[in-house]
């Protein structure tokens, strides 16, 4: 018999991936394409949806020509995409209707705070389980019917169709079916927590027509057939990336946690069948569903700026060539001179929440070189983990006895032991640094009984390196005492208008 | 004699240039200078800029010396750059054989481990990426050797009964690992342990380190002491697919 295998598309914040995965959860193939980023203003980014799903179309059969397999022998295919990130387009045409309003966008910084003010504005909030937010995609769809002449009109009368990433690939990839899996719905502040159904009390409140939005499936179920780009296969699954890094660590079980070091960083805490409502900062999230079971909760601490500050050390200062290499230029430094980089480029997420918050660079001496700067940017990344576990173990009541890490910041071995010498925890990465992809496939497979239950995909899971506290406890807490002294530096920066 | 090699020519022409101009110079200034159509050396300086010779300015478009010229003398590749590029390649490799995984490249004499993957039995492992090993007398260690990518020290040093100590045993071990593709330390290290390993290519083949498992002997190896031709396939495959990727790569 010949071997099957799963395809994941990972639909993430720069870049598109096609990841091939055998039976026992291991990558085969993979294939990817970044997209153009655009900032036409600063505090807004948008993606050309139209582009991201040309590249799904080329990467699709260049991940199964490296994998040297055909369509034939693919089980399912699986999806995880970058959330939040706002897609409307016309349902005759299937063209875009603008750019997509990306996640770390905040033009709706003034109409969200408008809408805190609005009658009804606690009620949103407790059904959805989420502040009202510039981080979701309910207030970024407000934006877009507001400033789009004629968009409300053609939506009341159903021409208009909006979606999250996954939406809009299924729609394309199965020629106009138009569905979302409930993490991803989790993340609009339209979704009511307790049916988790759109909440028509909640589109009123938004004034969003309930014409344009897709219907809400179960995470791991079979949403349709592929006619694009796969023909023929069958699509297991849809959910969150950070929902399917979860699922990738299989983290079934309540009070297991992940942390995903990609662009952002995002802590979740498996909550089970029981939502827990968040006091300090973090979030309340679906972290996924199986047809035909109850939906499993997470409690989630999102970090905005991670990855994304070696980015900008890349290219915009220009002080290293590659990524990686700033554990080489960290390296030629013992320490970070007394230099802190609080990088609350789009304000500070959890558990802080300010978006009115700029970055800082405190600490500053003729002493420091820009191996200093190189330690401060690796260690915010290891700190802002800090805040969120601190209120991660204050608010679910469990103490993180060990965090399993994923992500491509994983391979900075300078970076993954400040992790765990801040945390004191010790740090596992599984034999899966692709872990977003592996849950959407491990999701999609189970739909369609490649894998037959979660016990099985828990079986896959293996330690291939573990990173153990070695830092003097003296020493974490006075650099956590800097370091929260440099996020208080950061607060009330931008002024309102 | 065969003739010259007319691109190579004139690619040394526009370093030559670039050195002594004043700074930056633009696609059509450099195509001027030297009386060439500008798609001739646009090829040429795409070429140079992928191997790290050329740099491009982003804003102005104009191209100027790549820092790799600088440092010819030195790895070109970063190893975290190497790191972070195997590490998809070295899971794979650790899941199929159920043995550790290391990755090496040459410092000082020696072979520095720049990446590892434990084996994949859940047992208590100490990560030793940093480590120093002796080049003569592991798997990694002679893949470097055997590719040139390192020389052998004066002196071998002995550390099990097996470690080949000989110079010309030495030379006659790495001309069967060229020959091969892939180099064995079995018990030559360390006694009840063994290893396989290959090379990782760069841009224009260069072996830039290796990548390799390692374990007990009977794991290992079959009952004539040879190890198994499976795990050899799954050494070479993973060597091969970081190679793919580090020689695609264009920054």
């Amino acid at each position: 018999m010949t071997e099957r295998y799963v395809v994941a598309i990972d639909q993430g914040t720069t870049s598109t991936r096609c990841i091939v995965f055998d039976r026992r959860g291991q990558l085969v193939s993979l294939a990817q394409q970044e997209h153009k980023q655009y900032f036409p203003k600063p505090g807004w980014v948008e993606h050309d949806a139209a582009e991201i799903w040309r590249n799904v179309e080329r990467l699709a059969p260049l991940a199964l020509r490296r994998a040297g397999i055909t369509l034939d022998q693919v089980s399912a295919v699986g999806i995880a995409n970058q959330r939040e990130t706002t897609v409307v387009w016309d349902r005759r045409t299937g063209a875009p209707v603008g750019r997509a309003l990306v996640w770390q966008d905040t033009r709706t910084d003034s109409l969200v705070h408008r809408l805190l003010e609005a009658p009804g504005a606690a009620e949103v909030q407790e059904r959805a389980a989420l502040p009202l937010a510039t981080y979701f995609s309910g207030p970024r769809l407000r934006w877009m019917l507001d400033h789009t002449p004629g968009l409300q009109e053609r939506a009341e009368r159903g021409e208009i169709l909006f979606g999250t990433m996954e939406t809009w690939l299924i729609w394309n990839l199965t020629g106009g079916l138009h569905v979302t899996d409930v993490t991803n719905a989790s993340r609009t502040n339209l979704l009511d927590v307790r049916t988790l159904d759109w909440s028509p009390e909640s589109l009123d409140f938004f004034g969003i027509p309930r014409a344009m939005l897709p219907e809400v499936r179960p995470s791991v179920s079979v949403l349709g057939t592929a006619k694009e780009a796969f023909p023929g296969v069958r699509i297991g699954a849809a959910l969150g990336d950070q929902q399917a890094a979860l699922f990738g660590q299989t983290c079934f079980t309540p009070g297991e946690a992940k942390c995903t070091y990609g662009t952002g960083s995002f802590l979740l805490l498996n909550t089970g069948a029981d939502l827990i409502r968040s006091d300090n900062g973090l979030l309340s999230t679906v972290a996924y569903q199986i047809e035909g079971e109850p939906a499993q909760f997470a409690l989630e601490g999102s970090i905005a700026i991670t990855g994304s500050l070696v980015q900008w050390f890349r290219d915009q200062l220009e002080l290293i060539t590659t990524a990686p290499e700033i554990e080489t230029l960290a390296r030629t430094v013992s320490d970070n001179g007394g230099c802190y980089i609080v990088p609350a480029f789009s304000g500070l997420y959890a558990p802080h929440w300010r978006s009115e918050a700029r970055g800082v660079i405190v600490g500053l001496t003729s002493y420091i070189t820009k191996g200093h700067l190189a330690r401060a940017v690796l260690e915010a990344t290891a700190w802002q983990t800090r805040e969120v576990v601190d209120a991660m173990n204050a608010n679910s009541g469990l103490t993180l006895k060990t965090l399993k890490v994923d992500g491509g910041m994983t391979a900075d071995n300078l970076l993954m032991q400040y992790v765990a010498d801040v945390l004191d925890v010790p740090v596992v990465r599984p034999l899966a640094a692709e872990t977003v992809s592996l849950g959407a496939a491990y999701a999609a497979g189970l739909a369609v009984g490649h894998w037959p239950d979660l016990e099985d995909l828990r079986r896959n899971w293996h330690r291939a390196a573990q990173w153990l506290p070695a830092m003097d406890p003296g020493l974490r807490a006075s650099e956590y005492g800097n370091w929260r002294r440099a996020v208080e530096r950061t607060f009330d920066w931008i002024q309102p208008a | 004699m065969p003739g010259t090699v007319q691109s190579i020519e004139r690619a040394a022409a526009i370093l030559r240039m670039l050195a002594g101009g004043p700074g930056r110079l633009g696609l059509g200034e450099i195509a001027r200078s030297l009386d060439l159509a500008k798609g001739t050396v646009h090829g040429i300086l795409r070429t140079l800029q992928h191997v790290g010779f050329v740099e491009q300015d982003r804003v102005s478009g104009h191209y100027q010396l790549g820092a790799a010229l600088l440092h010819l003398g030195t790895s070109y590749l970063d190893i975290n750059d190497l790191r972070s590029r195997s590490i998809n390649w070295a899971d794979p490799l650790a899941a199929r054989s159920g043995e550790a995984v290391r990755i090496g490249t040459v410092l000082q004499g020696r072979v520095l481990v720049v990446h590892h993957v434990f084996r994949p039995d859940d047992t208590f492992q100490t990560l030793d990426i940093g480590a120093l090993l002796p080049l003569h007398a592991t798997a990694l260690g002679k893949v470097l050797l055997a590719y040139r990518a390192a020389r052998p020290g004066a002196s071998l040093d002995r550390f099990t009964h097996r470690t080949v100590v000989g110079a010309r045993e030495l030379a006659a071990d790495l001309d069967r690992v060229r020959e091969a593709g892939w180099a064995t330390d079995i018990e030559e290290y360390t006694v009840g342990e063994a290893a396989v390993a290959a090379p990782i290519r760069g841009y224009g083949g260069l072996v830039v380190g290796a990548i390799g498992i390692s374990g007990l002997v009977e794991r290992i190896c079959d009952n004539r002491y040879r190890p198994h031709p499976r795990l050899v396939g799954y050494v070479r495959d993973a060597a091969r697919a970081v190679s793919r990727d580090l020689g695609a790569a264009r920054h």
